[in-house]
């Protein structure tokens, strides 16, 4: 499998500064720093409870971190607003699956594309022609991401009715359409079969073609070392390791964290 | 007899009742006066004027349905917006400006009034949601119930600019540029200009043409991009605003835009009763109106205005003439003696008085009992109630992920 095309610029696309997250005497995160790059896949990897998922809201703004900051392209972004964050152009999925269950596919994917159309309440209230053009073109650039994560069959059901696998692809194909040059996807090939699990890579691999830097949560370490080219590993909110997949393999803490409370 | 009831409604074989109940609308709407006229014996003014109030209803239901069906956003106060936009008519199309110490008067135009007091009316919902709709769902419907309580007492208590428990009288007619007078106004056919609107079937005309418009107008705007940004915010809104929905700004359009049509309403209820008086706009409005979007089908257009006018019916006509109803079935079977008072008992006509409202409550129980998602739900609705919502661990992660 291919891991990444082209050159990866060594330009950060998103750098964290000494972030830190408490929840009340909990620590989450504790004095995380690193950064990802333009055009690479960058894995965050970690047992339960490292505090990876902590770690993407503060960055989507859903949990803002304690302190420490947050920069993407360049600005600073630590508390900002979810959908601020989206407009900026970061997108996300969500580990336990957050679809708009009684909406269908498509109309799932229209609800990212909300922040990229220009429609005003007059054009909508009047269905004005460019109101109209735009939905159209907003429609058939859903069905195209339908078609690139490969679920187009189920356009119209209901989120609700998809297959898990079909659930976790149109999550990924709702965050493509708010256009992000950022996708953070948490845990996506959670629960899949190793077959499913290439395949999604797979995708992976395609987004990254596509032009979007992929920053992805995995709680398997196997499937992560095909396709990143850096890694940073998490484990009770302290990072614990951070380089090419080699080197934190070998790395005696996470071989520690990982093995070492099972033996 | 119920479960035949209930196979029957949901087997329907029509894929789409949202286009046939549109259809029957329609042709309901254009049939009545017709109707009217023939039950009545040619003198169909009293059911006509009923139909134009039953439509301020229909009016205010499209509106709240936008508030509540829609952005799944909870106003208990929606008769204040109501108010606001009936006042606003009284202050600037009458002569009441003169007895206030504003000592002038302003008569604009009815058609120029309603869209002030659909603005008015609109910015009093942006004043009040602004704060409001930042916190948790629960504060708004405080906040508006507060409001819904507030705004009839201000009026009542300002006399030197409401008249207070008086209300304000005489208000403008309103008046059409154009009018056709013909054999259904028992005149000769002609055109009138400036043609003063004092008849029911003028302001039934113009209801019916107004409800025409916001139908389109909400249809439209459920269809649309801010109509998929409501409906995925009721679904999930930390979903919503992660995918760059600014929640906020939507449900404040909604707000607004419901507080609009309250206000649009007010004024043309206020113009057909020529009258505005503290005491029509109370919680029973607000109440009533939620009670017509909940038992209509949430979020369902042709639902809602189906279920205002069947709450209408139910409250306005069969409640009020069911003593005299009850009373002259008695007599008509040869009951005559439970028509009168006899010890504790006070007659079946007043008994029927006093039971009007436990009735009013068994019929919406029944109801929401036998069709919890409303007569005729959104397909969204449909499914969410007949299937079961989301399960607990998503509810909690909601909280854990909004902190
Ligand atoms: N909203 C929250 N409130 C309180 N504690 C939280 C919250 N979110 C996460 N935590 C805690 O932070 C820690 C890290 O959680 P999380 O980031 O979900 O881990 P991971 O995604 O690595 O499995 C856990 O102990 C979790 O209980
Ligand atoms: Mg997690």
């Amino acid at each position: 499998m291919q891991t990444a095309s082209g050159p990866a610029s060594d330009a950060a696309i998103l750098r964290l500064d000494h972030v830190t997250k408490r929840f009340g005497g909990l620590v989450a995160v504790n004095d995380v720093t690193f950064d990802v790059r333009k055009g690479e896949v960058f894995a965050l990897i970690g047992p339960n409870g490292a505090g990876k998922t902590t770690l993407f809201n503060g960055v989507t703004g859903l949990i803002p971190p304690t302190s420490g900051s947050v920069v993407f392209e360049g600005r600073e972004i630590a508390g900002t607003k979810p959908f601020k964050v989206a407009e900026l152009g970061i997108a996300r999925t969500f580990q336990n699956i957050r679809l708009f269950e009684y909406m269908s596919a498509v109309e799932n994917i229209l609800v990212g594309e909300h922040c990229r159309m220009h429609a005003k309440l007059w054009d909508s209230l009047f269905k004005l022609p460019r109101e109209r053009r735009e939905e159209k073109e907003v429609t058939d650039h859903a069905m195209e991401l339908l078609r690139f994560v490969g679920i187009e069959r189920w356009a119209h059901s209901y989120a609700r009715n998809l297959p898990y696998g079909g659930q976790r692809r149109l999550e990924i194909a709702r965050a493509l359409a708010t256009r992000p040059r950022l996708l953070l996807l948490d845990e996506p090939a959670a629960g899949f079969t190793p077959q499913e699990k290439v395949e999604l890579m797979r995708l992976v691999g395609k987004i990254l073609d596509s032009g979007v830097t992929v920053f992805l949560i995995e709680h398997d370490m196997k499937v992560v070392m095909g396709i990143s080219k850096r890694i940073v590993v998490l484990d009770h909110g302290e990072m614990i390791a951070h380089g090419t997949p080699e080197e934190v393999r070998r790395n005696p803490r996470v071989i520690e964290a990982y093995l070492g409370k099972q033996h | 007899m119920i479960g035949w009831f209930r196979r029957v409604w949901e087997n329907d074989p029509r894929k789409d009742p949202n286009a046939v109940v549109y259809f029957l609308l329609a042709i309901f709407a254009v049939l009545f006066p017709l109707f009217a006229s023939v039950v009545t014996g040619g003198s169909p003014n009293f059911l006509l004027s009923v139909a134009g109030d039953a439509g301020v209803y229909v009016l205010l239901t499209l509106g709240l349905n936008v508030v509540v069906g829609m952005a799944g956003l909870l106003d208990l106060g929606y008769a204040a917006f109501f108010a606001i936009g009936a006042y606003t008519y009284a202050f600037i199309a009458s002569d009441h400006l003169a007895v206030t110490p504003l000592q002038t008067t302003l008569h604009v135009p009815f058609w120029i009034v309603l869209l002030i007091a659909l603005f008015v009316a609109a910015s009093f919902g942006v004043i009040l949601g602004a704060p409001t709709l930042r916190l948790r769902g629960d504060y708004l419907a405080i906040v508006t119930l507060g409001f819904g309580e507030i705004v009839p007492r201000v009026f009542k208590n300002t006399s030197t600019w409401t008249s207070g428990v008086n209300g304000i009288s005489a208000l403008d007619t309103p008046e059409l540029p154009i009018w056709f007078k013909g054999p259904w106004s028992g005149d000769p056919l002609a055109v009138v200009q400036n043609f003063k609107i004092f008849d029911p079937l003028g302001y039934y005309v113009i209801m019916v043409v107004l409800l025409v418009i916001c139908v389109v107008l909400v249809r439209n705007l459920q269809n649309s991009r801010m109509g998929r940004a409501w409906a995925a915010i009721r679904e999930d809104e930390v979903a919503a605003a992660a995918m760059g929905v600014n929640t906020v700004q939507a449900k404040l359009l909604a707000f607004a835009i419901g507080a609009a049509f309250s206000g649009f309403a007010g004024t043309f209820y206020g113009a057909k009763l020529s009258l505005v008086s503290p005491e029509n706009f109370g919680f029973s409005v607000s109440i009533t109106v939620l009670v017509m979007v909940v038992l209509g089908g949430m979020g369902n257009i042709p639902g809602v205005m189906l279920g205002s006018l069947l709450i209408y019916l139910v409250i306005f006509m069969v409640l009020p003439s069911l003593p005299d109803t009850v009373t002259s079935i008695a007599n008509a079977i040869g009951l005559t003696g439970l028509t009168q008072a006899s010890g504790d008992f006070p007659g079946i006509g007043e008994f029927a008085a006093r039971l009007k409202f436990l009735i009013f409550g068994l019929i919406l129980v029944l109801v929401m009992l036998l069709r919890p998602q409303g007569l005729l739900p959104s397909r969204e609705r449909e499914q969410e109630l007949t299937k079961g919502t989301h399960d607990d661990t998503i509810i909690e992660d909601v909280q854990a992920e909004t902190g």
